[in-house]
This record gives structure tokens, sequence and C-alpha cells, in this order.
């Protein structure tokens, strides 16, 4: 049945830690996710879980804790955002490639300059290549329903994970939210029972790899994460079976009979289905794709739902600045390449950049913008910023 | 995938057979790798001058002068010797040299 609740994302991430009960966390505090380790720390002093709680002087000592333990064969934990998650990156990619399925809290936020602590996605989006699991939530309920799911798809596939939500949006607006019973997430969630490590026997972690190993090891890598897309799809149907809240690599809103579609991440995919929602009703075929799963990306499933569009926005918080797109637009367009589909034409959106607010009415003005060119048939410029004075 | 000890991962080990991370599942297993093979200057000690200061010994980064059971110092093991001649240059009695390393 669940638990009826009202949390914020940052709690809602926090509680799903303590049902978890996982070995270790090393985490140091920034905004927006200092809640997280904060009430996680209330509940290791409240004795209400047995977490070793490892306050450190910086992330990436937050990371190489987490590196360790996890080597160890415990479960480990942190959360971060912006500069932290920056100041992880050395880590991110050692925890990757000595594949350890360590679980990292996100609460996106823009990176600086100009210095400022509000959502984007620059912070996830400039660690994509770290070779981490990423899943991105629309709502608290998706930040705590893929947290709970977060460690089964790690740990079978040996990769560490990051659970990102948006920075303040949904990590610290309160929302209404159905928490799984404890036990249930117990059984869930399972024990951690890892076939190797460093306390089971004589084992060398994180080596050197000369030039005649290391690439046999990134294409062993990269075979995990190409693997992980069936283990997203059998972890997320055990979860609706349990919950009844139906999860996948990407969500299709609208998308039955649209000839204008928007691919977004995160909280703004709630503001884009409301946007659809009053267009629909005025007879416009509008529809969107949300991405849950960024890494691995769902390339095949994009270009499957995009093929039948006439236009379409791919909506970037997060700017690449190489002078022509964001880096969702780009695998977007691969993803079309790859698949043989030249027919729909596609533009890219950067929005929100900096926690610049996005509402109904930003939405319906890119659904404008693709009805411009569906009418006029010119794609004109395709790198676009939203909402910036001119 | 499989743990596998340092001898059985060999430039032949494929992809998919190599260990998670290319972890090593036992220890010590540079005793396998000739890092000595970098050198191209060696040291050499004549015994006649040598007398016992032990200064060498500990100023060696590759463990390359062994100590034998009677506390003396022994004649070189070259196999992570890299001809860096710190050893030559700490002994006061001139009693190591470095010479031209022929393979």
């Amino acid at each position: 049945m669940g638990i009826r609740e009202r949390l914020s994302g940052n709690e809602a991430i926090a509680v799903a830690m303590k049902q978890i009960n996982p070995d270790v966390m090393g985490a140091f505090p920034i905004t927006p996710s200092t809640e997280i380790p904060q009430y996680f720390s209330s509940y290791v002093d409240n004795g209400e879980v047995d977490t070793e709680f490892i306050a450190v002087e910086s992330e990436h000592s937050a990371m190489s804790t987490c590196i360790g333990a996890q080597a160890a064969g415990c479960r480990a934990i942190s959360a971060t955002s912006s500069c932290g998650l920056s100041y992880m990156h050395e880590m991110l990619y050692v925890a990757a490639s000595d594949r350890l399925p360590i679980t990292l809290a996100v609460s996106c936020r823009a990176l600086s300059g100009p210095i400022n602590i509000n959502n984007d996605h620059s912070d996830a989006m400039s660690v994509r290549d770290a070779g981490w699991l990423m899943l991105f939530a629309e709502t608290n309920q998706e930040a705590y329903d893929n947290y709970l799911q977060a460690m089964r798809i790690a740990e079978a596939v040996n990769l560490p994970i990051m659970i990102c939500q948006d920075g303040f949006i949904t990590s610290h607006a309160i929302e209404n939210i159905t928490l799984v019973e404890d036990d249930k997430v117990k059984d869930f969630v399972g024990e951690y029972k890892p076939e190797y490590s460093l306390l089971k026997g004589s084992m060398a972690v994180g080596p050197y790899a000369t030039p005649a190993f290391y690439i046999e090891a990134k294409r062993q890598q990269a075979q995990a994460m190409i693997d992980a897309k069936d283990v997203i799809r059998s972890v997320s149907a055990d979860f609706e079976k349990m919950t009844g809240r139906k999860y996948d690599l990407i969500e299709e809103y609208e998308m039955k009979d649209a000839e204008r579609a928007i691919i977004i991440i995160g909280s703004s995919a709630g503001t884009a289905k409301e946007a659809i929602r009053g267009l629909r009703a005025t007879g416009e075929k509008v529809g969107l794709i949300k991405i849950r799963s960024f890494r691995p990306f769902p390339a095949e499933e994009i270009a499957r739902a995009l093929k039948n569009v006439k236009v379409f926005a791919v909506m970037d918080k997060a700017d690449s600045f190489n002078s022509h797109c964001g880096p969702i637009f780009a695998e977007v367009s691969a993803a079309m390449c790859v698949a043989n589909i030249n027919n729909p034409k596609g533009i890219n959106i950067i929005y929100g950049l900096g926690g610049r607010d996005v509402r109904v009415e930003s939405i319906e003005r890119v659904f404008a913008q693709l009805d411009e060119i569906v009418k006029t048939g010119d794609v004109g410029e395709s790198y676009r910023y939203l909402d910036v004075r001119e | 995938m499989s743990n596998l000890k340092a001898k059985d991962i060999n430039e032949t080990i494929t992809w998919k057979e190599i260990t998670l991370g290319c972890s090593v599942f036992e220890g010590g297993s540079a005793e396998l790798v000739n890092t000595g093979d970098w050198r191209t200057i060696k040291p050499v000690i004549d015994m006649e001058k040598c007398k016992q200061c032990m200064l060498c010994v500990p100023v060696c980064p590759d463990m390359s002068i062994p100590v034998e059971e009677d506390g003396r110092r022994g004649e070189f093991n070259l196999f992570f010797c890299k001809g860096c001649g710190i050893c030559a240059k700490v002994c006061p009695f001139d009693a190591i040299t470095m010479i031209k390393d022929e393979k």
C-alpha cells in the first residue's frame, strides 16, 4: 500500500538511505545537497541506522572514502552538488574503472561562474563521461524510487550510480510522496554480497595498467554500460510489481500522434507536461520524451520515439560551449544518425541555466518555435537560448 | 571476469577475460615485473674499497642492495635497479662506480 508522506527531495533521498541502511557514508556538505548528509547523520546519531558516517574534509576525500569502503566489500554512499561533484571528478573515474557500485545522490546545481547556487545540469553533464550510471528524476517521488532501485542496478553491472534530481526545485520543495515500507525496501534491495573484495582475501584494487591492458579494461567497462540497459528495465519491472509505479529508460508523454516533440530531463518535464495538456486541449499535436536514464543513454528508444514527428526540440539545461549545441542534443543527434532517421528536423534549446525559471509559457514558446519551423520548413538557427533577454 | 593471479594476466588476455578494473588477486606481484630493464647504466661495487658502512642500503629506492644474514651488504640485485646512481653518490669510499649497462 505504501506510506503517505510529504517530504522534500533531499529528505526523501535520506529516508531511502535510512531504509537501506548502507555500511558507509562519506560526505561533505554543499548547497543544495547538504540536507542529505545532515538528515542522515541524525539517523546515525539516533541509532536508526548502523552506518559508519565519515565526515571528510572535501568531496575528493568523500569519494575516496566510498572507493575504499566499497572495495572492502561495503555498500558505500555519498551526496553532493555542483563544485563538490567537480571536486570529486578524478575519483569518479577511479570508482567507475575499479568497477565499484557506489551510490551517489546529486542535487544538481549550476557550476561557477558567475557563482550561483541554483539549479541547472552543468554539474552532472560535466561528469557524463566518467563511467557512472546516471538516473534523473522529475519529482521527489521519482528521486526516492530511483534511489531504491539504484543499488540493484549498480551491483548487477559493477558500475557506480548517480541518482540526480534538480537542486531546490525538487531537493527543497516539499511534495506528497508514497514511501515503501521498511521491510519491503530491505527485501527489494537485498544484501550486498560482492564476489570479490579486499576483506575476502589477497587482492590488489586499482593497479597500474600499461598500454597492453588498459584498453581491454575499458572495453569491458563499456560492455557493463551496454548491459545496464536491460538491468534497469528488469529492476524497474520488479519495482513496478512492488509499488505499481512504472519506470523505463525514457517516458513518452502524448507521443502517439505527436507532430512536435520536446526531449527533456529532470523536473522541467513536469512543467512541460502541463504545457502539453493545455496545448492538447486546443487540438495541438504535441508530446514529450523524458529521459530517465542518461547513462546508459537510450539512443535506440529515443530514435524510435522521434521517428514519426515532424520537428523536435532537445532541451539542454547545460551548454557544452562548443559553438553549436548542448550535450543532450549531441547525443540525440547521434542516436538519429545511427538509426538512419533524417526526416524530423531538430533544434536545441538551452534553458534554465543558473536557476532561470522555466514556466509553462516557456515551454509553450518552444512549441511555438517548432510550429514556425513546421509552417516555413526552415529550421533556421538550431542552437537557441530560451527566455534570455535580448 | 575472474579472480586471476598476476602470472595469468598477460598480453594475450581478451577484454572479456580481464579482471574487473584489472584487479590482481594476490600481493607482491611486482616480483614478476623486471623493471630493471629500463636501466642504461648500472652500479658495480669494488669489495676491496667497501668498508661495510651501509650508507648505500637505505638510500636505494628499489631494494637492489641485499643485506646478508651476517649484516653485511652483498652484491647488487639488479632486477629492479634503474641505475639512478644514488648509491654511488653517497658512498664515502668511492667503492661504487656507475658503468654503461650492455644487454
